[in-house]
């Protein structure tokens, strides 16, 4: 049995990586072809920094990434104190409902109208253009703020509700108490939820299509692409992407594994 | 520590800023070979551009970078998209979600958009270069004044075929409905081209009011879509060009530059006729920077840029400069410039369409799209 | 005790405005636009034009739940034989399987265009060994396999985190009581599980049944899927937007109904993500 599941996972491992192992392959690829392999070359990975769409398009993902996983963390997680706070069940399961309703819809049915929101009130305003920056970052921070909550939210169960009428004993305004006693205790709540805005804003496709105008994201960028002729230098900045984000993965977990070994040390 | 996380993306964002831009070499003295005049009153602003894929020298392969020299000249950021076809273009406008100060879009589209009040007036006088553009590119059906309009390419459809994978087919449009190339052979994922190679088989005006012919182009396609592999638009090119499929339609340009990529593809225009066009150059009305729109326009035409243009997309231009140039890789080209025999007898143009009959026959192709 | 928890309830307030304006107002709209016709007027119009696309809509929910089932069927035993690993390789195996999860969605779905194309690298392997090509690519198989492929972490993460949570001393409990190996999966394991399964299905079964990227690419862009025919119609303009909104309308409600009946098999109401 024990060979079974080694080999088992082995094999679905195997299929995970298929596509990252041809991506990162043809990156490597002299020609300009991404399934004919012709000689080795490092060309494209140059190529890239040409390349000012794509380059915009990596700076445009970054930037509304941190913003918008910046306000929803905040958003979200004043939301989550509030939704804790509240007395009844009906309101709060009605509103914990309204907040799975962009996790539960399809990304189409979320970018398709929020696109009519934004072209709406741009044509009543008078705009003569209104999809760009704001309305993407808008429809990201819209759809970050569940994944935030929903963090937040089982962190504030567990935390001791004594903690914070004991700061209140001690002296402390709510304020500070909230602040010096609540955020810690829910912050790797409040960390993860950040993480998950930021990777669901990165790689965030369908919705940024329909809500970004000229202030194209990155994956708009490569959805162009492939309207077109794929040519190896999309496959170069995603393997970079994805070598960064390895590498950040493994110091991450490294960084737990020494915290957790001094942790059981100290104990 | 999620400090330290978004002190690392900024600074990231930062050095992309720095890096992105590195490499490209500025073409020598172009200052010198341009006819027209451009200053820099304009820096600092931004130009919106949308332009079909792959469609202006972009420095691929030491060629010029329009956009890029546009800016060193004049100051002027060129923010420059792309779209698919004529329709996806107008949609874009129509929904007044984003706006662009130039668009290239076709013929018909042109008529469309001057029809429904969706241009600026170009002053051609304040052209320096607009008398290079040929006589019989001007006073068109879709803009019979000049007033909308500068043209910017000339194209007609044909078909390519892979030699190394099949034989020369004959030269009719049938070819794509042929079982010999089952699941090789493609058709354009654009309603209006699409129906253009049913109704040439059949040999129906393209621009028919008549519902009865468009159902039966429809029902052509029906026929023929068993056979195709797929409907493509620029994903022709990969498909053609690495064999994954051996025979499609499209654009006279557009050959040229597969061909680069294999050796093997042959062009023909298929007996029956098809389909000539016009891409010029407009202004959408919401256009926010009119003066910037001018000197873009200006400078497309400039011999040295239209050349570079013409070079790299390889569809006929419209311009003096550039087709009397003996220097011109495709100077006296058959294929692009077949005489004015195929051009006016079997070329038809598309003209913009009553209203009621264009949503017939894109229903005809959503019904196509549904099995 | 009022005043301060009056306080922690109004903190909530900016994001309860925030949703009501970009949650609540936008699938208003959409629902506006699927009752009226171009000039405003309310009609019934665009919902019987449903009814043109019911094989779109039947064909992506029946792939849809192929992938569904394919996925959930990978992954549940995957699930499974990563809870009994070491404790620290399980977080290793678990970054590598959230890994490719960081590559660009789009990206990861095309790649498989050159491994199944006619000229792509399993056919050229095959050419190499004297095998006839096979079609690959083009057909629902490969949106399947996209559909998989895409959206199998999202099978894989939640089930595991469930499972791994499973108090092992219950497991003990039931093999003292006699439970043998099979018995204690079926009756202690799965039971305890789904939380994490329903939740799985619910992160492959939506994208998958929307999707319009996976049939463009993979799928040879001849028949529609729901995805694609409202992403064309949008495209198309103003026009269709009355149409286009109907079906994402129709399309919504649809998926909140499969979710509906899905939840009446999970008591967890306390809404927290399994992560």
């Amino acid at each position: 049995m024990k060979t079974f599941s080694r080999i088992y996972v082995a094999l679905i491992i195997l299929f995970l990586y298929a596509p990252v192992a041809v991506m990162v392959f043809f990156s490597f690829n002299s020609g300009s072809s991404v399934w004919i392999f012709d000689k080795f070359s490092v060309d494209w990975y140059k190529n890239i920094l040409f390349d000012t769409a794509m380059m915009d398009g990596l700076k445009h993902t970054l930037t509304v990434a941190i913003l918008s996983a910046s306000i929803a963390t905040v958003l979200g997680t004043a939301a989550a104190v509030g939704i804790t706070a509240l007395r009844k069940k009906v309101t709060r399961s009605f509103v914990t409902t309204v907040t799975n309703v962009p996790m539960m819809n399809a990304d189409i049915v979320t970018g398709i109208s929020l696109m009519l929101l934004f072209v709406f009130f741009g044509r009543m305003l008078g705009l003569s253009e209104s999809l760009g920056f704001i309305t993407v970052l808008i429809a990201h921070i819209t759809f970050n703020l569940p994944y935030v909550i929903l963090s937040v939210i089982p962190k504030l169960r567990q935390t001791d509700k004594n903690l914070h009428e004991a700061a209140l004993d001690l002296g402390c305004t709510p304020v500070q108490a909230f602040f010096k006693v609540v955020i810690p205790s829910i912050q790797t709540g409040i960390f993860t939820g950040f993480i998950m805005s930021f990777t669901l804003s990165l790689d965030d496709f369908v919705i940024s299509y329909f809500t970004c105008g000229h202030y194209q994201t990155l994956p708009v960028v490569i959805y162009n692409m492939t309207k077109k002729t794929v040519k190896p230098d999309v496959y170069a900045l995603s393997t970079i992407v994805f070598l960064t984000i390895f590498v950040l993965l493994i110091l991450y977990n490294i960084v737990q594994t020494k915290s957790e070994q001094r942790r059981n040390s100290r104990g | 520590m999620a400090k330290k996380f978004i002190a690392l993306t900024l600074s990231a964002v930062l050095m992309l800023t720095l890096l992105s831009g590195c490499g490209y070499k500025y073409a020598e003295d172009l200052d010198g070979e341009l006819r027209g005049t451009y200053t820099k009153e304009l820096s600092g602003t931004v130009l919106n551009v949308y332009n079909w894929g792959e469609y202006i020298s972009d420095g691929s392969d030491e060629s010029i970078d329009v956009n890029r020299e546009f800016e060193k000249l004049t100051g002027i950021h060129v923010n420059y998209t792309t779209f698919e076809s004529n329709e996806s273009l107008y949609s874009q406008l129509k929904s007044g979600g984003v706006s662009y100060d130039i668009v290239i879009p076709s013929d018909y589209m042109i008529e469309r958009l001057k029809n429904e009040d969706m241009l600026e007036k170009i002053d051609v006088s304040r052209l320096k270069n607009y008398d290079l553009i040929y006589d019989k590119y001007k006073n068109l059906f879709y803009d019979k004044n000049n007033e909308y309009s500068v043209p910017y390419s000339v194209g007609m459809v044909g078909i390519i075929y892979n030699s190394a994978l099949i034989d020369e087919p004959e030269h009719s449009w049938k070819a794509l409905w042929d079982e010999k190339y089952r699941d090789m052979s493609l058709n354009f994922s654009n309603p209006r081209d699409a129906f253009m190679t049913a109704q040439m088989i059949l040999g129906q005006d393209l621009n028919s009011t008549s519902k009865k012919d468009w159902d039966d182009a429809a029902q052509k396609l029906k026929e023929g879509k068993g056979v195709l592999q797929s409907y493509v638009m620029d994903e022709i090119y990969g498909k053609l060009e690495t064999g994954e499929a051996s025979i499609g339609p499209y654009y006279a340009g557009d050959y040229y530059t597969m061909v680069e990529n294999n050796e093997n593809l042959e062009f023909f225009y298929p007996e029956e006729g098809t389909n000539i066009f016009v891409d010029a150059v407009c202004i959408p009305k919401g256009v926010k920077n009119y003066d910037a729109a001018m000197l873009y326009i200006d400078f497309l035409l400039d011999p040295p840029i239209a050349l570079a243009n013409a070079e790299y997309i390889c569809y006929a231009s419209p311009n003096k400069a550039v087709v009397e140039n003996e220097e011109y890789s495709f100077y006296e080209d058959e294929i692009l410039y077949p005489g004015d025999e195929y051009e006016i007898e079997r070329a038809q143009y598309y003209h913009d369409i009553d209203p009621k009959i264009r949503k017939y026959y894109e229903n005809l192709w959503i019904d196509l799209k549904l099995y | 005790m009022n005043k301060k928890s009056f306080g922690s309830r109004l903190v909530a307030a900016p994001y309860l405005v925030w949703a009501a304006i970009f949650v609540i107002v936008p699938l208003l709209m959409m629902a506006y636009f699927a009752f009226t016709n171009e000039s405003g007027a309310f009609t019934l119009a665009n919902i019987s034009e449903i009814g043109r696309y019911k094989k779109a809509f039947g064909v992506s929910i029946l792939y849809a739940i192929i992938a569904t089932a394919i996925t959930l069927v990978i992954s549940y035993p995957m699930a499974y034989f990563m809870t009994k690993m070491k404790v620290s390789s399980q977080r290793m195996i678990m970054i590598i399987v959230m890994l490719p999860m960081w590559m660009n969605f789009l990206i990861r779905t095309y790649s498989w265009i050159s491994i199944l194309a006619n000229t792509g690298l399993i056919n050229t392997f095959l050419q190499s060994v004297g095998l006839p090509k096979l079609k690959l690519i083009n057909t629902p198989g490969a949106v399947i396999l996209g559909m998989v492929y895409d959206f199998i972490p999202y099978m894989i993460l939640p089930i595991y985190s469930v499972m791994s949570k499973i108090d092992n001393s219950l497991l003990e409990a039931a093999q003292d009581l006699g439970s043998n190996g099979p018995s204690r999966l079926r009756r202690v394991i799965i039971p305890l599980s789904m939380p994490g399964v329903i939740s799985g299905i619910t992160m492959v079964f939506v994208p998958s049944v929307s999707t319009f990227y996976i049939s463009q690419k993979l799928g040879g862009n001849k028949n529609w899927l729901i995805g694609d025919a409202i992403e064309y119609l949008f495209g198309m303009g103003p026009d269709y937007y009355n149409v286009a909104s109907a079906l994402s309308l129709v399309l919504m409600v649809m998926i909140l109904l499969c979710l509906a009946v899905m939840s009446r098999f999970t008591d967890d109401d306390e809404g927290g993500v399994i992560v």
